[in-house]
């Protein structure tokens, strides 16, 4: 089916530009970009337009202040980082030869040698330092400046050599030092006018809130990368839009679709929906620290009282992975494979309920549209506790404002956390009891003690066996339910090959710029 | 008064002290419009420091970036600095995107007036049509049939009719590109292209109020006595619309389409985010998300400008056209 598809689209093509064809038929395929040229083009030799959910003017070439999926997208584009995260979600080395530590604190990069700047710079230990120190000056207005304070020094060993010395072990540094944020700027950068990076791709063309056009750097450390020659990064901000630019032909990618036009696109001969199953989560918060979650008996309720095969099925038509109420997904290297899964069962939920004396009482429960499918699991909660007698009241609140006003403010809630690249950064942000985000306010030294020692711990089997302990805590303590992760979509035109899936984000973890590649 | 020999240049000195009048009034409307657009976005919660830093900020970044941006001098400094700086022609830096607010507009405002104007083009003489049509057809066969298309388009969303154009011409016949994302090297017959669907989705919505009014207002003056008397004296219906009753309803018409215009400006957010086309109303949307203030204020004083220079041209023409306002 496909390949008839692509076939009569190619035919088209010859006719229009053989045969001159201006008008009528030929029109019909050329339309797409514009340009007969420039279409023809785009088949031929790699020329490619890709289409994030949103540009703003805050649209930057400043890796620090990265805000949307378009930002990562472009700076992976144009800068390197020191490592890169390989198919297994493992760490490998990148702009550095070898990253290795002692102690999990002091650790020795070496850089790769010959490696240049798109200007013709050769890249130094100092660009290393200064664009790794640069995160802690409050005037960059870095988005990872709270990783960045564990750097307590970063020294240059020589023109290649560097230490980076942390305040606390973390074994975790290579897989942090692979974001896009921290991607290697010259030494003493702080226009962000040019795109000057070591990347892939050289920045041809840059407007805020546009787009960008960049172009295969042909001088890039790694041979035979990339693969594709010219890459036009738009945003469309309507989902439905953006599907139909797919579609139309005027994109070859689209990030983020809705579960509901899956079948839209699954019906295009020449395009497909790829699936990127990620720990990207909407949860229950019950506050711990107040009436009802102050009871153990009804968090344990409300658990059993998740349906969660029905969550998966009506709200995400399959397009996500039952979770066990911690954040840690199936797919994850650190799961914890033996851990019995929660399912519903109105009987133990019932029995939980009557020891907690709750009776017909109400129960508020906040629900908004800024949590992805929050306001229906909301309602699947108030029909299950219907059945044991639990009085569910769903009160429904805007998006906007949402993360300020409500967010872990009520008893009863739901929040939304995206992928992390790692579980010591998920477990530290939204789990350990002095974090901010401690949404469920939840305070267990035993947990805070393991998460400090698998952060240091060098040994992975042993980490494993670490972070599975605290999946267990978290499941059977925690106040927080996590019914499903919720999968990433994306549309691909199909003559875009080499893809597979990256659990941190869309568009291959947004680093797709350098592995894609055309077939026609 | 009327038979007075300078009449004449006396109604033009009434005119353009007129016109002076209107000016005057319109720099204080634009005045209080920059009040109280500051005076509401400064209601909004958080500043650009904030949305810029997102989530994650710390305190000492905030502070860094506020004292960087001047968000932590008093509203009614960083409101008379603006306003100064106005006056002297330099509409400020941009919060958000590092790069001069007047940068941002040349390139933004280029891409609103073309497609304005394809608009205007298009629509303007469509809607007269059907509403002259329509007025001279009254309730005949044609014009009911004009007053069902022009309803259904006034209750048609510019989504829907966008969006349904989108998927017939772009999705399934592929003729026409789904997003008008001119590339800067495009030529006059590209240009059109990109922009056929939304100028047809906006023109489809401000053409169906200009065509009810013009028919409105012909009608209103059809029903007078002295078309009666034309009529009696056998002038043809067509000499009569054209040479008598044109002119005197030219007022209310040139009105709606004044209105219509200046909605093309500011109002073309749904096209401009259904097509992705980079123009001002949706640079206007994302400065008030970061909370971009110099940027917002210069889009707020743009579009209020071109309303008000719309409303004074639509005004100054029904009076040239239509002696008798002279004098009013």
């Amino acid at each position: 089916m496909s390949d008839d598809g692509s076939i009569s689209r190619r035919r088209w093509l010859e006719t229009a530009l053989g045969g001159g064809v201006a008008a009528g038929a030929g029109s019909l395929l050329l339309a797409g970009c514009g340009s007969a040229a420039r279409k023809g083009a785009a088949s031929a030799s790699g020329r490619i337009r890709a289409a994030c959910m949103s540009l703003s003017m805050a649209d930057t070439l400043d890796p620090a202040k990265a805000a949307l999926s378009s930002d990562y997208v472009r700076h992976y584009m144009i800068y390197s980082c020191l490592t890169e995260l390989g198919r297994d979600q493992r760490p490998r080395p990148n702009l550095a030869e070898s990253i290795v530590s002692e102690d999990q604190r002091v650790w020795h990069v070496r850089l790769r040698s010959g490696v240049t700047f798109h200007d013709g710079k050769s890249l130094t230990s100092a660009d290393v330092a200064y664009s790794l120190l640069r995160h802690k000056q409050p005037l960059t207005g870095s988005k990872v400046a709270g990783i960045a304070e564990q750097f307590a020094a970063v020294r240059a060993d020589g023109p290649l050599d560097l230490v980076i010395e942390l305040s606390g072990a973390n074994a975790d540094l290579p897989i942090i030092l692979s974001q896009s944020h921290f991607g290697i700027v010259p030494d003493g950068e702080t226009r962000f006018a040019s795109g000057n990076g070591t990347g892939p791709y050289r920045l041809a063309f840059f407007t805020p809130g546009v787009r960008t056009i960049a172009r295969k750097n042909p001088a890039y450390f790694k041979p035979g990368k990339p693969h594709l020659d010219e890459i036009e990064l738009i945003g469309i901000a309507d989902e439905v839009s953006r599907v139909n630019a797919l579609l139309a032909g005027d994109v070859h990618m689209a990030l983020s679709v809705n579960p509901r036009s899956t079948g839209r696109i699954a019906a295009s001969p020449g395009h497909v929906v790829r699936e990127t199953p990620s720990s990207l989560y909407t949860d229950l918060v019950m506050r711990v620290d107040r009436f009802p979650g102050s009871s153990p008996d009804f968090v344990a309720a409300m658990k059993f009282l998740t349906d969660r095969d029905l969550i998966k099925r009506a709200l995400f038509r399959d397009f996500a992975t039952v979770g066990n109420d911690h954040p840690i997904p199936p797919f994850h290297p650190y799961h914890r494979a033996d851990l019995p899964q929660t399912t519903l069962d109105l009987d133990r939920a019932r029995w939980h309920l009557q020891r907690t004396g709750i009776g017909r009482t109400p129960l508020p429960i906040y629900a908004t549209p800024a949590a992805e499918g929050s306001v229906d699991m909301a309602s699947v909660f108030q029909e299950y506790g219907a059945r044991v007698g639990l009085n569910i009241a769903v009160n429904r609140v805007p998006a906007d404002g949402y993360w300020s006003t409500h967010w872990m403010k009520h008893p009863m809630g739901f929040g939304s956390v995206n992928p992390r690249p790692t579980a010591d950064l998920v477990f530290s942000l939204f789990f350990e009891s002095t974090a901010a985000w401690n949404e469920s306010g939840w305070n267990n030294p035993a947990f805070d003690r393991l998460l400090v020692e698998a952060r240091g711990e060098g040994d992975e089997a042993r980490r494993k066996q670490l972070y599975g302990e605290m999946q267990g805590l978290v499941r059977d303590h925690g106040g927080i339910g996590i019914p499903v992760f919720i999968s990433l979509l994306d549309g691909y035109d199909r003559r875009l090959k080499g893809w597979y899936p990256v659990p941190l984000g869309g568009f291959m973890g947004y680093a797709f710029a350098e592995h894609l590649w055309w077939e026609d | 008064m009327t038979a007075s020999p300078d009449a004449h240049t006396q109604g033009g000195r009434q005119l353009a002290l007129m016109i002076l009048g209107r000016i005057g009034a319109s720099v204080v409307t634009l005045i209080l419009v920059a009040l109280v657009v500051f005076a509401i976005s400064s209601l909004l919660p958080g500043d650009a420091a904030q949305e810029a830093l997102g989530q994650s900020a710390t305190p000492e970044q905030i502070a860094a970036l506020r004292q960087e941006m001047g968000l932590d001098r008093p509203a009614y400094e960083r409101f008379g600095t603006w306003a100064w700086g106005l006056i002297g022609g330099d509409a400020g830096q941009s919060l958000v995107a590092n790069m001069p607010v007047g940068d941002i507009i040349r390139e933004r405002l280029p891409n609103s007036l073309i497609l304005a104007a394809i608009t205007t083009l298009v629509a303007v003489p469509l809607a007269l049509g059907i509403g002259i049509a329509s007025a001279m057809n009254r309730d005949g066969r044609l014009d009911r049939a004009l007053n069902i298309a022009t309803l259904s388009m006034v209750a048609l969303p510019e989504f829907l009719v966008a969006t349904l154009a989108v998927l017939i011409f772009s999705v399934w016949l592929q003729w026409l590109p789904s997003i008008a994302l001119v590339p800067e090297e495009a030529g006059v017959a590209e240009l059109l292209k990109a922009l056929a669907m939304p100028v047809a989705a906006l023109a489809i919505v401000v053409m169906a109020q200009m065509a009810r009014m013009t028919r409105a207002a012909i009608i209103d003056q059809l029903d007078r006595p002295y078309v009666e008397m034309a009529v009696l004296k056998g002038l043809s219906l067509r000499r009569i619309i054209l040479t008598h009753v044109l002119p005197n309803s030219v007022g209310p018409i040139f009105n709606a389409v004044a209105l219509s215009l200046s909605y093309l400006l500011g109002g073309a957010i749904i096209v401009e985010t259904i097509f992705n086309y980079p123009g001002l109303a949706s640079l206007m949307v994302n400065a008030v998300t970061s909370r971009d203030m110099p940027l917002l204020q210069a889009c707020a004083m743009i579009f209020c400008a071109a309303y008000l220079a719309l409303m004074l041209i639509a005004d100054v023409a029904a009076i040239l056209a239509n002696p008798r306002l002279r004098n009013q």
